[in-house]
């Protein structure tokens, strides 16, 4: 079976497939950036004293992580040029999809960062005259976000790999280039082989060195 | 400077401070003592506002802590406080520390943020340690960056909640000294601690409270000669004693 494997389709289509890699590297980069920062404000809103405000954050976060990914990017598909009243293209609303997915998730680790700091912590803040926003900004997020480093880039794994749902709405990232090569070149099982092997190489190097950078942070 | 009218506050049911009424006048320095639990504790945290209180007053120099119009970071920013923990920020290296709230709070410059940074961390003898992070310093070097950061912000007044209990036995004395020669200097200061020495060296008051109520609130001398309650006679025999 793999006596006939061929190498050379790989290299033939490589700029392609570096063509996918590029999309799905950008999805993944922005909807960790475009996540965290409104997982981040989701997070505040969450431990917030004013309850409303409160309630629908946790109403988001809760609705998003009831809802299975493939189907908010279905969704998002078909609502976001609805919404903006023109077509967008499969990108933009996939990118839409990931960063507000996203966002619940990393709302609950922020919401546990900044729940790890320490009152003490919160209270000094306070008693050199900062003010709400200028001590999560300078005291508790910096504090909360070092704490949660090493989830935070777990879950940036886990969005890796989940970015190949695009397959569904036909964004031309890694995965569907791959596939675009293996039906045009009759080729699949190099074709995916080489995916399998890359995201492989791509994770597993996250993890290790997420593993070193946690027993960095326990010493 | 600080004035406390019939302060009472509870966590739901449970009353932590029963009717707490004193003052502390400028240049003067209050220890506040008591068996654990008394609520001293959160008394000194009622007094800039890090706790609420549901009844009574607070006012400080002529601003009142409870009143909702009463911009408490501005207030706060001309408190000094020391926690028993420290509490310095374990992110920021030491003259971050004491720079943060002169450059965020009273839009100091760089330059002289640091210039004050190095000032204070001179005298409290820790120039040499500058550079580093709080992790790296020993609790006692730690509670004197803590003690330079509350006074980079020229306080009115300064508030000390258990600042050596914290603190292995040998490093006691180095913050002691920081604190009596900051009383010598004239600045106002409230301490909650058990340190009897402190006391007799530097108090003008004592206050002893017992269950949420200030249950002595009298001199130095007369504290000390004996002019004090059955409480307070239990209280000081026990933690003198050892």
């Amino acid at each position: 079976m793999f006596s006939d494997f061929d190498t050379d389709v790989i290299f033939n289509n490589l700029h392609f497939l570096v063509e996918g890699m590029q999309t799905t590297l950008i999805l993944t980069i922005v909807a960790i950036l475009g996540g965290l920062l409104l997982g981040t404000l989701l997070a505040l809103a969450r431990l917030s004293p004013f309850k409303p405000l409160a309630f629908v954050a946790g109403t988001y976060v809760n609705f998003f992580r009831s809802m299975p990914l493939i189907l908010v990017i279905f969704w998002f598909y078909f609502l976001v040029p609805h919404i903006v009243g023109r077509p967008v293209g499969g990108f933009y609303s996939v990118l839409v999809a990931f960063v507000l997915f996203e966002a619940a998730y990393y709302c609950e680790i922020m919401r546990a960062g900044i729940q790890s700091v320490r009152k003490g912590q919160i209270y000094a803040g306070q008693a050199i005259g900062l003010t709400y926003t200028q001590n999560m900004r300078y005291v508790v997020l910096p504090q909360a976000f070092r704490n949660m480093v090493p989830i935070l880039m777990t879950q940036a794994i886990i969005l890796f790999q989940d970015t190949s749902l695009v397959y569904v709405v036909g964004v031309k990232d890694f995965l569907v280039s791959a596939d675009l090569v293996a039906n045009r070149e009759n080729r699949i099982l190099e074709m995916f082989t080489t995916v399998a092997l890359v995201y492989f190489i791509i994770c597993l190097s996250g993890s290790l060195f997420i593993r070193r950078l946690q027993r960095k942070f326990v010493t | 400077m600080i004035e406390l009218k019939n302060v009472s506050k509870w966590y739901d049911e449970f009353q932590v401070l029963d009717d707490c009424s004193t003052a502390v006048d400028k240049g003067e320095v209050v220890v506040v003592c008591g068996p654990s639990g008394s609520g001293k504790s959160t008394l000194i945290k009622c007094v800039n506002g890090l706790e609420r209180f549901q009844q009574g007053t607070i006012d400080v120099d002529g601003i009142s802590v409870g009143a909702k119009e009463t911009n408490l970071p501005r207030l706060r920013s001309q408190i000094g406080m020391v926690f028993q923990n420290f509490e310095l920020f374990p992110h920021i290296s030491v003259t971050d520390n004491i720079k943060l709230a002169q450059l965020k709070v009273l839009n100091r410059s760089e330059a002289e943020a640091q210039k004050n940074a190095m000032r204070l961390l001179d005298r409290v003898g820790l120039a040499d340690q500058a550079d580093k992070f709080p992790s790296q310093l020993s609790g006692g070097q730690q509670q004197r960056v803590a003690i330079g950061r509350a006074l980079a912000m020229d306080p009115i007044a300064m508030l000390f909640d258990e600042p050596t209990s914290a603190l292995d036995p040998e490093m006691i004395n180095e913050v002691l000294d920081v604190m009596v020669e900051l009383a010598s200097d004239g600045m106002t200061m409230m301490v909650v601690t058990h340190e009897m020495g402190f006391a007799r060296r530097v108090a003008n008051r004592i206050i002893f409270m017992d269950e949420g109520r200030i249950e002595e609130d009298c001199s130095k001398d007369d504290f000390f000669n004996s002019q004090r309650g059955e409480r307070a006679q239990t209280f000081l025999s026990k933690i003198l004693h050892h």
